[in-house]
């Protein structure tokens, strides 16, 4: 041990500079603890965008698609259908799509990108079970509409734009995902312009 | 031979120094009252969640094809595995109840006020660690209130702007509840948490021992050794350790060894509470549905939301608190301001006279007002946001943030009665 005095200066730096790259150490070794708990690709596959060709929906006719393992309904509505939605919005709870139950491209009366083309989450808002494309016989469930949705669990009841109607169990309009139009033929369930 | 052994090992390893300091020798105020069962109560509670869940571990399957499966295993074919899940899963409201109590009363007598604010501080940061823990653990049965709930719980972290949505994503590593969550929950629920949690109860001990505990009267019990105190016949009775007198500059009054006073006191204790304990378990082990709610026996299902997602118990204090604020995000953060409040005391107080029988009436009325609101929101929690409820719960939600303001502006210029000088 020598007797040399001691710089302090010097001792302070080389702490400091020991603590600077040992805290850096620390912060990379972090990052494969905090990132494993990132979805993992299985899951990214199976949570993963799924497209269907629409080039053979007639109008009025409705199909399903699984994404994330729920059924997605695309429905071609005609004229005559999306002129309708405007006729009963008193009798709805939330005509103008307040609660976020859309992406911001779906917050208007038809709910959809394309007026004609209707994307919504085929699942009850009440308690999960699928409810019922009801074409032409509606008017039996809401006197003078001619169209619409009803669940068969609860008796809940969505009008063509997946717009829930008042007393009934169900608290807010159906879900609509995030969907975007590859081509005229072609749309994209899961994904749109905002997340690629 | 013994002996020898004995003087061996404590020159190596001072064992029997270490339990007269912290057991034997610890000087504990004389008049302690049932409120301090509730200490030591936690940790035999503790105790039991480790050791009931480290036998429950031995057949659980924490998977999102085999949780529910095997929690029904547990419960039917394995020997005995019902009591096993059944103390695992009534301790854990037990647990609430006893940290409760544990909580009100530090507040009724001061035991936060100087110089126990860290002591304060670790209690908080267990009762956290608590929460984070028993949330966890609920979801492993993989039942429908495990999801959902945890889906309610998750979606509170949804509201931070900005970075909410990928906050929910990480913590749940997958795009709804899955298996993913449900491994990494499982994880946390029986290695790390309970790891924290062992840490930080022996900090909690530690930081009490230093600074000595408080008691009903809320005075001091070691006083400056300057010849003005008068040792009575029952003083001079009991040697503690001189680590307590600070080598003879203070002198112990009215104080009795934590061993065999106090483990004996709290031995009546733990037969009370495993009477009751027992009785839980035996008849009624599901609390009428509060603490194993109903949709909890039918397994998860993702695609079924239940009828009325409600926290277990211990939670519905808070939850109410977030429901009553309309607005998502200031809902999640008035949640935790009513925590943060808690473990603020100690600053909020700004009186010098600890307990509340010498406090003002209305400081009495006071702490009455925060139980009120405190149970009353706890009630409303399981009830459904709806209605005169959704009002009454903004009314106790104002009553609960108005206990620590009010405290705030009169404690400094409280009428406070005469302290006595020595325990009552």
């Amino acid at each position: 041990m020598s007797n040399a005095p001691v710089d302090h200066g010097r001792r302070r730096f080389l702490t400091i500079a020991t603590s600077v790259v040992g805290g850096v150490g620390a912060i990379g070794a972090a990052v494969p603890f905090v990132a494993s708990w990132m979805p993992s690709e299985k899951a990214k596959q199976a949570g993963a965008a799924v497209s269907a060709d629409i080039s053979k929906l007639e109008p009025g006719q409705l199909i399903r698609v699984e994404w994330r393992g729920k059924p997605v309904w695309i429905v071609k509505r005609p004229q005559a259908m999306l002129d309708e939605l405007a006729t009963h919005e008193d009798k709805l709870r939330d005509p103008a799509s307040e609660v976020e139950q859309q992406p911001a491209y779906a917050q208007n009366r038809h709910r959809s990108k394309k007026p004609e083309i209707f994307v919504a989450v085929g699942i009850c808002t009440h308690l999960g079970c699928s409810p019922t494309y009801i074409a032409n016989d509606f008017a039996a469930q809401v006197e003078g509409v001619s169209s619409g949705f009803f669940c068969p669990c609860h008796g809940s009841k969505f009008d063509m734009a997946g717009r829930v109607f008042q007393s009934v169990p169900a608290p807010s309009n159906l879900q609509v995902p995030p969907y975007m139009f590859i081509d005229d033929n072609t749309i994209v369930i899961g994904e749109d312009e905002g997340t690629v | 031979m013994f002996k020898n052994l004995m003087s061996w090992i404590e020159y190596r390893l001072p064992f029997m120094e270490k339990m007269n300091l912290h057991v034997v020798q610890y000087p504990a105020p004389k008049n302690f009252n049932f409120w301090y069962f509730f200490g030591s109560l936690a940790m035999l509670v503790l105790v039991n969640q480790i050791l009931t869940g480290i036998w429950l571990t031995m057949n659980y399957e924490p998977s999102a094809e085999g949780a529910f499966a095997s929690v029904e295993y547990i419960m039917r074919d394995v020997d005995y595995g019902w009591l096993l899940r059944y103390m695992h899963s009534t301790g854990a409201s037990a647990f609430f109840v006893v940290v409760y109590l544990h909580m009100l009363r530090g507040m009724m007598y001061g035991s936060y006020q100087k110089p126990r604010e860290l002591l304060w501080i670790f209690g908080m940061l267990i009762f956290l660690v608590l929460m984070a823990e028993a949330f966890m653990g609920y979801l492993l049965p993989w039942g429908q209130m495990s999801f959902w709930g945890a889906q309610v719980i998750i979606s509170i972290f949804g509201v931070i702007p900005g970075i909410g949505e990928d906050l929910t994503l990480w913590i749940r590593g997958d795009y709804v509840i899955s298996g993913a969550t449900l491994n990494r929950f499982f994880a946390l629920h029986v290695i790390a948490l309970p790891l924290v949690l062992v840490i930080l109860v022996f900090l909690h001990i530690m930081a009490l021992h230093e600074v000595g505990s408080n008691n009903p009267d809320g005075i001091d019990i070691k006083k400056d050794n300057d010849g003005s105190v008068e040792l009575t016949e029952a003083d001079k009775k009991f040697t503690f350790h001189q680590y307590f007198t600070r080598g003879g500059k203070k002198v112990i009054v009215d104080a009795i060894p934590f061993h065999p006073y106090y483990t004996v006191k709290d031995l009546v204790g733990v037969a009370g509470f495993l009477l009751i304990f027992a009785w839980v378990i035996f008849f009624l082990p599901e609390g009428g549905g509060y603490f194993l709610e109903p949709p909890n026996f039918e397994a998860a299902n993702p695609l079924k939301t239940p009828d009325h997602i409600a926290p277990v118990w211990y939670f519905t204090p808070f939850y109410a608190i977030l429901r009553a604020v309309p607005d998502q995000l200031f809902g999640a953060v008035f949640m935790f301001l009513a925590i943060v409040a808690l473990a603020l005391l100690p600053w909020i107080d700004r009186g010098s006279v600890r307990s509340v029988r010498y406090r003002s009436g209305l400081h009495t009325a006071n702490l009455i007002n925060f139980c009120v609101s405190f149970v009353a929101l706890g009630v409303l929690g399981v009830l459904p946001a709806e209605g005169i409820y959704t009002l009454l719960a903004q009314i106790f939600s104002f009553t609960y943030f108005g206990f620590f303001i009010l405290l705030w502006f009169y404690s400094k210029n409280e009428k406070t009665k005469p302290l006595p000088v020595r325990l009552t």
